[in-house]
C-alpha cells in the first residue's frame, strides 16, 4: 500500500467551481483556457488562473493548468511566454499531449512539473516512462484501460499516474466543426448559432435508441462524449491499494452542485479508506447521495474497467 | 532584368534526402503489394501478423515479408511496416522480437506511433528507419523539432496540417515529411477516437475500428433555443421521433425528409494539386488503403505516378491531364476532396447522401502474355466476363485502350461462352499490343 494519500482532482471551469470544489474535499483542481486546453468545464484568464492558484494554496490545494491540445504552428509564438506566465502564478503542473508544450515548458519553464495526457492513446506503463524519461512526473492513463491493466502497470511506472474516477469521458475529437457542417447540409442558418457546452446538443446511434451522446462544438473543433459516467467509488479501495497517485472527477456538462456532491462523497470514501485500510468497507449509501443527483439518462457505469476489449 | 517565370509556386519547401518525391502506396497483401510497385510506387507499406492497425487486412507473415522485398529490390523500391498501434502493458513483451524479425527479412521502415515502439526499434533493429505515424496526429513544426530531435528522419504528418503549415514546417525542420493524398480519412484526429471502444467493445486504436464514423446518428437539443424545428406538436405527434425515448425539454434538430447526422467524410484526392504538394517539399506522397483492391492500388498509383514523372520532369508546361481524373473515377469508393490542405472541410465535405457503392469498375484479368505476330494475350481470369462485353485494358505509364471481348478460349483450345472460373487461363485477340502484368476491366 501507498503511505502517501492520493490526490483528489477535479476539473473546474471558474473561480466558484474552484473555491466550490476543494471546499467539498478536493486535493487539486486541474483549469486552463480553451486555446490551449481541451475539453475544460469553462476557461479561464491567465489572471483568473493567478487567482485561482491563491484561493487553492491558500487550502493548500494544488492547481494544475491544461495544455493538451494538439497544437497548430499558429499558437506555437504564444506558448513561452504563457508558460512563463504560469510558472510566475506558481501554478504546480501542467498537462500536455504535444511535445511541442514539452518543448515550451522544459525551455522556458523548466520549473513547471508537466503531466503527460494524450487521453486515449496513455495505454502503457513504457510510454509513460519515455515521457518521464523527457521530463514529465505523472502519466494521465486513458480511461479505455481496464482494472487489470491499471493496477498492474503501477509498479512499472516511474511516474506518478492519473486515473479518472467519475464522470464523463471524450470519446471521439476532429478538427471539423461537424455540427455546423450539418446544419449548413439541412440548409438551416447557424450564424451566431452557440454550439458549445451550453447548447446540450446530443447525438442518438441509430441502433442504439437508449444512449444519448453530447457533442459539442468549440474553437478545437467537434468532441463527442460519453453516454455514461464511470463511477467506480464501489470498487475505489482497489485503486487506493494499487497506490494510483492522483484520482480524477471529471466535472464537464455536469452542474455544480453535483460536483459537488460527487466530490464530496468520493472524500468520504477516501478518508474512511486511510483512517483504517484493513477494516474499510464501501458504503452503499454513498452511492445513494450520487445515484440521487444523478441524470436518470445517463447511467453510472464502470466504464472500461472490466470490460474486455477485442481487436 | 530577368525574365519573368511562368511557373510561380505558391508553396515552396524543398525535401529533405530525395530528389524526386517518393510515391507510397499500401499493399494489404503480397500480390497487392507486387502490383503497386509494378505500377509505379517508390515504396509500399504493409502490415504484419502484429501491432499494424488493419488486424482484419490479410496481413504479411514474416516469408512473405521477405518475399515481397526481394521483388521490390528488382525495382529499386522499397517495403515499409506498419507498427502503428497504441501498445497496451500486455504487448510490449514482444515488440524486440518483432523488430529483430522485420529488420532481418530485409524491411527498410516501421511507420509507428507508439514511442514505446519508436525508442525499442532504435535499440534493437538500428537497420531500421524509424516513421513517425500520423496516429500521432503530429500538426506543428516544434512537434516535428522534437522527433527531429529523436532521432527520426521522417515524420508522417496529422491530415489537418494544411500546405500552409506543412511550408512552414518544412522550412523550420530539415526533416522528411510524409502526407496521405489519396484515399480515406478518418474525421477526427488520428488516434483521438474510441467510437468503436464504445460502440462494439472493439480497440480502435489496436487495429479494432468498426467505422462507426460512417454510421447514421439524430441529433437533438436538450433545452429549446430560439430556433424552433420542429413544434413541440410536431413533436409529439411524430411516429419517427416516438421512437426516441425523450425528455420533456429534449428536441430533435432534424425533420423527417433530412439526412441522418455522421462524421463521414469524404475521400481525400490530390490528383488536380500535384505541383503544390511537390513544390512545398513533401518527401513522400502516402496512399491510404491497405484493404482496398488490386485494382484500386493499381489505377491510382498509375495515375500519381504520371502526374509526379510529368511534373518533375517539366514544371512549366506541367497539364493536368482529364484522363487522370477519369482514371481516379473508376476508382474511387466514396466522393472526393482535397481535406485539410486548402481549408478546414465543411458541409460538402462530408457524406450525408446515401453512399453511392464501391467503385463502377472491376478488375476483369491480367495479362500474362502476348504474342505480338498472332495478337493473341493469354489472360488470367479475375472475375466473369465474356464475349460482346466491352473491357479496357490498361498498363503502367497510362497506355489504356477499349475494346469489344471477341471469341474466347481455355487452354486447350476450347472456345468458352464466358470466363468463368477464378484464375482460369484464358486466350483471346487483343486490340492493341498489351505487356505482361497490364490489367483488364470491366464496367460493373
Amino acid at each position: 500500500m501507498n503511505g502517501n494519500k492520493p490526490e483528489l482532482l477535479a476539473a473546474a471551469g471558474s473561480l466558484r467551481e474552484v473555491e466550490a470544489y476543494i471546499a467539498s474535499g478536493a486535493t487539486a483542481v486541474l483549469i486552463g483556457e480553451d486555446k490551449f486546453g481541451m475539453r475544460l468545464p469553462g476557461s479561464m484568464t491567465l489572471t483568473e488562473i493567478e487567482e485561482a492558484v491563491r484561493i487553492a494554496h491558500d487550502r493548500q490545494a494544488k492547481v494544475y493548468v491544461s495544455l493538451n491540445n494538439l497544437m497548430s504552428n499558429e499558437i506555437l509564438g504564444e506558448l513561452p511566454s504563457y508558460v512563463e506566465a504560469l510558472a510566475e502564478a506558481g501554478v504546480d503542473a501542467v498537462e500536455f499531449g504535444d511535445p511541442a508544450v514539452l518543448r515550451a515548458v522544459n525551455q522556458h519553464a523548466p520549473g513547471i512539473k508537466l503531466h503527460w495526457n494524450a487521453e486515449m492513446t496513455s495505454t502503457n506503463y513504457a510510454t509513460a516512462n519515455y515521457w518521464g524519461s523527457k521530463g514529465a512526473s505523472r502519466v494521465v492513463l486513458a480511461r479505455e484501460l481496464n482494472m487489470d491493466e491499471l493496477t498492474g502497470m503501477k509498479p512499472h511506472l516511474q511516474v506518478e499516474a492519473q486515473v479518472q474516477v467519475h464522470g464523463m469521458t471524450n470519446i471521439y475529437h476532429s478538427k471539423r466543426r461537424l455540427v455546423r457542417s450539418y446544419m449548413t447540409h439541412q440548409g438551416r442558418p447557424v450564424d451566431g448559432e452557440n454550439l458549445g457546452l451550453e447548447r446540450g446538443l446530443f447525438l442518438i446511434e441509430a441502433e442504439r435508441k437508449e444512449e444519448k451522446f453530447p457533442i459539442y462544438e468549440d474553437i478545437n473543433g467537434t468532441h463527442i462524449m460519453s453516454s455514461d459516467d464511470i463511477c467506480i467509488l464501489e470498487d475505489l479501495h482497489i485503486l487506493l491499494e494499487a497506490g494510483l497517485d492522483s484520482l480524477k472527477i471529471e466535472t464537464l456538462l455536469k452542474p455544480m452542485n453535483y460536483n459537488c456532491k460527487v466530490i464530496q462523497i468520493y472524500r468520504t470514501a477516501m478518508d474512511a479508506y486511510f483512517e483504517d485500510p484493513e477494516g474499510y468497507e464501501f458504503q452503499e449509501e454513498w452511492l445513494d447521495a450520487i445515484r440521487e443527483v444523478q441524470d436518470p439518462e445517463r447511467e453510472l457505469s464502470f466504464g472500461f474497467f472490466y470490460k474486455e476489449q477485442v481487436y | 532584368m530577368p525574365t519573368t517565370q511562368q511557373h510561380k509556386p505558391k508553396y515552396t519547401g524543398k525535401r529533405y534526402r530525395l530528389d524526386k518525391p517518393e510515391l507510397l502506396a499500401p499493399a494489404g497483401n503480397l500480390e497487392k503489394l507486387k502490383f503497386a510497385i509494378h505500377y509505379g510506387a517508390d515504396a509500399v507499406y504493409i502490415g504484419g501478423q502484429k501491432y499494424g492497425l488493419r488486424s482484419n487486412a490479410d496481413n504479411f507473415s514474416f516469408e512473405e515479408m521477405r518475399e515481397g522485398v526481394e521483388f521490390a529490390k528488382k525495382y529499386g523500391a522499397k517495403v515499409f511496416v506498419a507498427t502503428n498501434i497504441y501498445a497496451h502493458n500486455e504487448d510490449i513483451a514482444g515488440i524486440e522480437e518483432y523488430l529483430r524479425n522485420l529488420e532481418e527479412v530485409g524491411i527498410s521502415a516501421i511507420i509507428a506511433a507508439d514511442p514505446i515502439i519508436v525508442e525499442t526499434a532504435k535499440r534493437v533493429a538500428p537497420g531500421l528507419e524509424v516513421h513517425l505515424s500520423t496516429q500521432q496526429s503530429t500538426v506543428n513544426w516544434q512537434a516535428v523539432q522534437f522527433w527531429k530531435e529523436e532521432g527520426l528522419p521522417r515524420v508522417v504528418l496529422g491530415r489537418e496540417a494544411s500546405l500552409e503549415e506543412i511550408a512552414e514546417i518544412k522550412n523550420k525542420v530539415d526533416i522528411e515529411i510524409e502526407a496521405f493524398i489519396h484515399g480515406a480519412m478518418c474525421s477526427s484526429y488520428s488516434g483521438r477516437c474510441v467510437l468503436s471502444n464504445h460502440f462494439t467493445d472493439r480497440d480502435s486504436n489496436r487495429g479494432g475500428c468498426c467505422q462507426s464514423c460512417r454510421w447514421k446518428y439524430d441529433l437533438f437539443e436538450d433545452g429549446r433555443s430560439e430556433q424552433v424545428w420542429v413544434s413541440e406538436e410536431e413533436a409529439r405527434d411524430s411516429k419517427m421521433l416516438q421512437q426516441f425515448n425523450l425528455g420533456v425539454n429534449q428536441f430533435p434538430l432534424f425533420e423527417e425528409r433530412d439526412n441522418a447526422f455522421t462524421m463521414s467524410s469524404k475521400d481525400l484526392c490530390m490528383i488536380a494539386h500535384i505541383p503544390d504538394l511537390i513544390d512545398v517539399g513533401v518527401d513522400s506522397f502516402k496512399i491510404e488503403g491497405r484493404m482496398k483492391s488490386i485494382h484500386y492500388v493499381a489505377t491510382v498509383v498509375n495515375v500519381y505516378r504520371q502526374a509526379i514523372d510529368s511534373y518533375m520532369a517539366d514544371p512549366e508546361n506541367y497539364v493536368l491531364k482529364p484522363e487522370w481524373i477519369e482514371e481516379m473515377n473508376k476508382a474511387a469508393n466514396r466522393p472526393l476532396n482535397t481535406g485539410f490542405f486548402y481549408d478546414t472541410p465543411d458541409h460538402e465535405d462530408h457524406i450525408y447522401e446515401p453512399e453511392e457503392k464501391a467503385a463502377p469498375y472491376d478488375f476483369a484479368g491480367l495479362v500474362l502474355e502476348y504474342d505480338e505476330e498472332s495478337g493473341m494475350a493469354l489472360i488470367q481470369q479475375r472475375n466473369h466476363f465474356k464475349p460482346g462485353q466491352e473491357v479496357e485494358f490498361f498498363g503502367p505509364g497510362g497506355s489504356a485502350f477499349k475494346m469489344t471481348v471477341g471469341q474466347i478460349w481455355d487452354e486447350q483450345g476450347v472456345e468458352l461462352a464466358a470466363a468463368r472460373h477464378p484464375l482460369q487461363r484464358i486466350r483471346m485477340k487483343v486490340d492493341q499490343p498489351v505487356r505482361y502484368f497490364d490489367m483488364m476491366r470491366k464496367k460493373k
